[in-house]
């Protein structure tokens, strides 16, 4: 499914300095009986912002006016779990491009490239002067800048390059996905297939 | 060129490598289930394309699924909703489906092996993340997302970096006692649950040798939950054994051309990984978990580990035990339980109600414990008749359900009530996994039986025979 490219990304950021933040929290199993891909944002962090009865949990972050912005930014180890790739539909659907953490599941990982969330990976010094940053001023601005592999923070000496395939990369700066590129294949494929033994 | 066994399975499926990016792995077979696919045959529809080879595609329902009462309509609407895509889908594109009430119907990582489609040396892939349980075959199994799940559909192939390599090596013998969930849960509680990200595992030693096909699958299952992308174990007799006859195995002269093609499926003698984790099987005791995930397991017999010994941050090992409502240092034997889970990818397969009956047999479960009883299939669930294991359920108070993925994941009726602690012989001890607000504890078989008992936590070990 084609998304919104991504080239450059200056936005404030909500914190989440949550370790392990696995995908049954970013979406509850629950959620996922739907056959389209529509409205997962609603859902996004479902038990961790909502009680039981559908009332807000105030001090969760995404309930909390003062932080906004279109980068999430995680404790390590995001996204672990399942493979629901619902939870980067979520995180895509409530208005997020990026998420930062200093370690990232596999699979969540790919599932965000696939689908036009840059996951970004920084070190565990630099993560830590993010969220003390965004702390002391929710408008911080951080920059993602994915030509040149760099993040930023506003106010701070310190500017990070990031990890991503070249083939990604291209994708994301284009909004393509894969599946464009394997049709195109379709004679090597089909030739490939006629000599596997099973 | 030495290679590993990891290497040459992977090397054998590349159409094509993307100069700095990934690899194009062509996938010789692909599980489908309700709840990760829909999306994706939307976007087959889309792009005015049909699945392009509907024979390596298999699909079943499982997740959603209720586990009483199969025969009548699925009540939630939303799941009803789901399992009929599944069947429309797979009618439109000419795929095998085996859907509620179908004799081969159960969880798809149950049946995959049970009817031969799990092979060694193939490459497998479903949009669920225990895939990597086929890996007990010498085969490539890994979970994907729905972008992938559409890829595999239109072009049988998959855009993957090549993962590193790792190999986890038991030496020695385990104790008695001692189950496969429990020598998956103590390298998990070593590794963390990112010890192993970015790395496929290949699980070598005597320990694995030893083990039946089950048992491995049972390992393999949970390789995902160290956060390796998937764990295999080489072929050997028992794999040829346990495949032979299955109906969708090779048979007659592809059976041998396939067998001359599989015994080439070993680590070659030389061949290096990136890394390399060595165990000592005395070191293993019967597992139990006491957080909120998979990596924070201990032995039965032990303490809750104190905020210092675990490998979690302070301040996530804190609201962890929060959760569970534990206190640090608390003994883990004696805990008072509610519910007890036994089913799952993970234990749902003859070999787990074999091991909890035998442990309950002559024995009553416990008035307040609410037990699930969760063949991973049908085929599981006649064998559990057949063998005469449900007479001895019954008659100690137990009730065995009809197979799907259950409180695995919570996602049907059947989910743990808030605040209630579960003894699971499933996979994950998220917050919430097994119903809002539930408390799981992860354990064998035969933990959860002697629990189930006991009516407490319990080491299957103290119970006379
Ligand atoms: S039993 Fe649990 S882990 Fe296995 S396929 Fe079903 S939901 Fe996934």
């Amino acid at each position: 499914m084609a998304y919104d490219k991504f080239t450059k990304l200056t936005s404030s950021a909500v914190p989440l300095p949550i370790e392990n933040v696995d995908t049954d929290q970013i979406i509850p199993a629950r959620f996922l009986k739907a056959t389209e891909r529509k409205g997962f944002g609603d859902n996004l962090f479902r038990d961790w912002r909502y009680n039981q009865d559908n009332t807000p949990k105030e001090d969760f972050v995404l309930n909390n006016e003062t932080y906004k912005g279109k980068i999430l930014v995680g404790g390590k180890n995001f996204g672990s779990g399942s493979s629901r790739e619902h939870a980067a539909w979520a995180i895509y659907d409530y208005g997020f491009r990026c998420v930062i953490s200093s370690f990232f599941a596999d699979i969540f990982k790919n599932n965000c490239l696939n689908i036009g969330v840059l996951p970004v990976q920084v070190s565990e010094a630099f993560l830590a002067e993010i969220f003390e940053a965004v702390e002391a001023n929710p408008e911080v601005q951080i920059t993602v800048d994915l030509e040149g592999q760099t993040v930023s923070l506003e106010g701070s000496e310190t500017v990070e390059s990031f990890d991503i395939n070249a083939y990604k990369k291209e994708n994301m700066k284009n909004g393509f996905d894969d599946i464009d590129y394997l049709l195109n294949l379709g004679d090597d494929i089909a030739t490939f297939a006629t000599q596997r033994p099973f | 060129m030495k290679k590993t066994l990891f290497d040459k399975v992977w090397d054998s499926h590349v159409v094509k490598s993307v100069p700095g990016g990934p690899d194009v792995l062509f996938i010789d077979r692909h599980m489908v289930h309700e709840v990760t696919s829909p999306v994706a045959f939307l976007g087959l529809k889309n792009r005015g394309i049909k699945v392009l080879h509907p024979e390596r595609t298999f699909a079943t329902a499982d997740h959603n699924t209720p586990t009483l009462n199969q025969h009548l309509p699925v009540e939630d609407p939303l799941s009803a909703n789901q399992l009929a895509a599944l069947e429309r889908n797979a009618k439109e594109h000419g795929i095998s489906y085996w859907g509620l009430g179908h004799e081969k119907n159960g969880i798809v990582h149950v049946v995959g092996p049970e009817y031969g489609i799990t092979v060694p040396g193939a490459t497998i892939v479903c949009g669920d993340s225990h895939t990597s349980t086929h890996g007990a075959f010498g085969a490539i199994a890994f979970g994907i997302g729905t972008s992938e799940v559409e890829m595999v559909l239109a072009s049988q192939c998959i855009m993957q970096p090549k993962p590193k390599s790792m190999r986890i090596h038991i030496e020695g013998e385990v104790g008695n006692g001692v189950t496969p969930k429990d020598v998956a849960l103590y390298i998990i509680s070593k590794l963390s649950t990112s010890g192993a990200t970015g790395y496929f595992v290949e699980y070598t030693g005597p320990v694995f040798e030893n083990m039946s096909m089950e048992g491995r699958m049972t390992v393999c299952n949970l390789s995902i939950e160290m956060g390796a992308r998937g764990g295999m174990i080489a072929p050997d007799q028992s794999t040829f054994h346990y495949i032979k006859g299955r109906e969708f195995a090779p048979k007659g002269a592809d059976w041998d051309k396939a067998m001359d093609y599989w015994q080439t499926l070993y680590t070659d003698e030389g061949a290096t990984y990136d890394k390399e984790l060595i165990l000592q099987g005395s070191d293993i005791e019967p597992m139990i978990t006491y957080g909120t995930n998979p990596g924070m397991g201990v032995g039965i017999s032990k303490n809750i580990p104190s905020a210092s010994e675990s490998k979690d941050s302070v301040d996530s090992y804190k609201k962890s035990l929060k959760y569970m409502g534990f206190n640090e240092n608390e003994p883990l034997l004696g805990k008072k339980v509610d519910y007890v889970f036994l089913g799952s990818c993970t234990n749902g397969r003859i070999e787990d109600f074999r091991a909890f009956t035998n442990i309950i047999k002559g024995r009553k479960k416990a008035d307040h414990i609410t037990a699930w009883l969760v063949p991973g299939s049908h085929k599981v669930r006649e064998a559990i008749i057949d063998e005469g294991l449900y007479d001895i359920l019954t008659e100690a108070g137990f009730e065995l359900r009809e197979p799907g993925c259950s409180a695995c994941l919570a996602m049907n009726e059947d989910k743990i009530p808030a605040g209630k602690v579960a003894v699971s012989t499933s996979n994950r001890n998220f917050e919430g996994r097994q119903g809002p607000g539930a408390r799981t504890m992860l354990a064998s078989p035969t933990v959860a039986a002697a629990t189930a008992v006991m009516g407490v936590v319990t080491d299957p070990r103290t119970l006379s025979n």
